[in-house]
């Protein structure tokens, strides 16, 4: 410290105390130094597996004995194996009867939470507590509610006088049951955002909704949706990712296979079936391939869809407005 | 209050309160359940209070799976990888946010690009890597690959930009602080309640994680909480409140953690869901 009345007139001039190419070749070393455990990390377990993985699906490899080039024969197989078509359309089904709902009820929730109300707090914490838990845990639990014979489900559904559901058992029951935690799961974390989003809209829009009259489903319709246009879209990207990866809540609930006639089995579940049940890692590392795709094409479909509605709702207010 | 700003306002919170009971029944549910013998869960109509058999189930549970080793392994796995997070990620941050060096923006670029790779990618020769190295059934396969995070390195960059003033360290600088000094001293410092967000954030996803280590952990005694946790099921399957106990106590940690990070943990996540 006692270099300070010294110091002190040089903070003026900005270079530093000692600007020789010495120092700087040194910060320059700590520097690249500092960054390199992600680059190394991701060298090693990120995109070494990726080039691996594209070498492994032409081969047949049992992940012990040698592997066995197939070429495309692999690929071949993977697009006339029905299987692979099944869990594609359940993996899609799922994420529609999920999403939709979740993301929909999330919207409705941030818009309420987002009205000048007391204990905005709690409410946020109570809304998270769901995407904090263990998904192990969680749909233990919901096995527990949606099982056959005696879960909580169908004791209500008795109680209310509707005929039991199967729903461990039947095909569509099986997606809603699985549908079902995962909207639990993420409605308040989407809910979350969405108000984060919300509270960037300027009040006066509120305001002279509020002059003119409007209902709450007016300015829900005409202010709320139509901004939050760019939030929207992150939740619906990042919940197809999420969707189109689905496996926890399938396989604690249903096992390997899906349950009956595989009703419940997503690419994931399958692709895990494949390599790590069944060995057969070739096809493992192609399903891998095929569902990254898939997760591409959707991303892309969905950029465009809430792009696309969202210009043309633009449009109609700028419209309005003048 | 005008009447119908009070009718309004009641709405509002009656709608909410039944969002927040549905969130919250399962764990009432799940309490319930540890809380009986599993005879009494599945008579009809179901009883909603509490019964009398905790202790007995909790103590089923210890007999069934090596309940404090896999706690203990979830919490090594856990707890190692935070450190190791915070520590690579915001070394990186503050190299990103606060100095210059060829070739930055690119690299940064290809971070950011990283997000886009779903895990499952690269999970099968992963294992098969994993099986190279000896590692198969190791602790070190569970924390090694996702011991720095491109999304904790985004995160702390973006805070750091704004935390840490360019005077500040153009003081150190002139003291005669190195890059490590002005991190240590000056960056971590700073970054606190960011380091808090990120660190939470992280113990809880890799508390939750299922698919690796079920793939990786291959012996039984070895298992993490939530492996261990699918087996009592995959096993008792029909010993419903004793698998609601071990559930139960497997969710309170969690919880706790959560509790006591709520409010900064809540402010940050929707923050950087914004600024994404």
């Amino acid at each position: 410290m006692t270099t300070t009345p010294i110091a002190a007139p040089e903070k003026a001039t900005p270079p530093p105390a000692t600007p020789t190419k010495i120092s700087r070749r040194r910060e320059l070393l700590s520097l690249y130094l500092a960054i390199s455990p992600f680059y190394i990390l991701f060298a090693i377990f990120g995109v070494f597996p990726i080039v691996f993985s594209i070498y492994l699906s032409f081969q047949n490899w049992d992940g012990i004995g040698d592997m066995q080039f197939v070429g495309f024969a692999q690929y071949q197989f993977l697009l006339s194996d029905p299987q692979f078509w099944k869990v594609l359309l359940n993996t899609f089904q799922i994420w529609i009867i999920s999403t939709i709902p979740m993301l929909a009820i999330a919207l409705v929730v941030a818009f309420l939470l987002n009205q000048q109300i007391r204990a905005k707090g709690s409410y946020r914490i109570a809304y998270f507590i769901p995407n904090v838990t263990s998904i192990v845990a969680i749909t233990l639990i919901f096995g527990s509610i949606f099982s056959n014979q005696f879960g909580l489900v169908n004791a209500f559904l008795e109680w209310i006088g509707v005929e039991p559901v199967q729903w461990l058992t039947e095909p569509w029951p099986i997606k809603i049951a699985v549908a079902a935690i995962v909207i639990w799961r993420w409605m308040g974390y989407n809910a979350l955002i969405y108000l984060a989003g919300l509270q960037a809209i300027p009040n006066d829009l509120y305001d002279a909704a509020r002059v003119d009259g409007a209902s709450w489903v007016q300015v829900f319709f005409r202010i709320t949706v139509p901004m939050l246009r760019p939030i929207i879209l992150f939740t619906v990207i990042t919940s197809t990712i999420g969707g189109l990866q689905l496996f926890t809540e399938p396989q604690l609930l249903l096992g390997n296979a899906g349950g009956p006639g595989s009703e419940g089995q997503t690419i994931s579940l399958y692709l895990y079936q494949q390599a790590f049940t069944l060995n057969d890692f070739g096809y493992g590392a192609a399903l891998s391939w095929a569902m990254f795709i898939v997760i591409i094409l959707f991303s892309i479909i969905n950029w465009r869809l809430v792009q696309g509605t969202g210009t043309r709702g633009l449009r109609i207010r700028r419209g309005a407005r003048s | 209050m005008t009447t119908g700003e009070r009718v309004k306002s009641t709405v509002t919170h009656l709608l909410l309160i039944f969002g927040v009971l549905l969130s919250i029944f399962p764990f009432y549910w799940m309490f319930l359940m540890a809380t009986r013998t599993t005879p009494e869960i599945f008579r009809y109509p179901p009883a909603l209070v509490p019964g009398s058999h905790l202790l007995e189930n909790i103590r089923n549970v210890f007999a069934s799976i090596d309940f404090w080793g896999s706690t203990w392994n979830s919490f090594l796995v856990a707890g190692i990888t935070t450190v190791l997070v915070l520590f690579f990620s915001s070394l990186a941050a503050f190299a990103f946010a606060k100095f210059d060096f060829p070739g930055k923006n690119v690299l940064f670029i290809f971070l950011l690009a990283t997000f886009m790779v779903p895990g499952q990618l690269s999970i099968v020769p992963q294992f098969a890597i994993m099986a190279q190295l000896g590692w198969v059934g190791t602790l070190q396969a569970l924390i090694i690959p996702g011991a720095v995070s491109a999304f904790g390195i985004f995160l702390l960059r973006q805070y750091a930009e704004g935390a840490i003033s360019s005077e500040l360290l153009d003081a150190a600088r002139i003291d005669g602080c190195g890059f490590l000094r002005q991190y240590w001293n000056v960056a971590v410092p700073l970054l606190r309640p960011a380091l808090a967000f990120l660190g939470i954030f992280t113990f809880i996803g890799q508390w939750n994680d299922y698919l690796w280590p079920l793939i990786i952990m291959i012996n039984p005694e070895q298992l993490t909480l939530q492996v261990a946790l699918s087996q009592l099921f995959g096993v008792y399957a029909t010993d419903f409140s004793m698998v609601m106990a071990g559930t139960l106590l497997a969710v309170i940690p969690l919880l706790i953690v959560f509790f006591i990070g709520a409010r900064q943990f809540l402010a940050d996540l929707a923050a950087g869901a914004l600024k994404q």
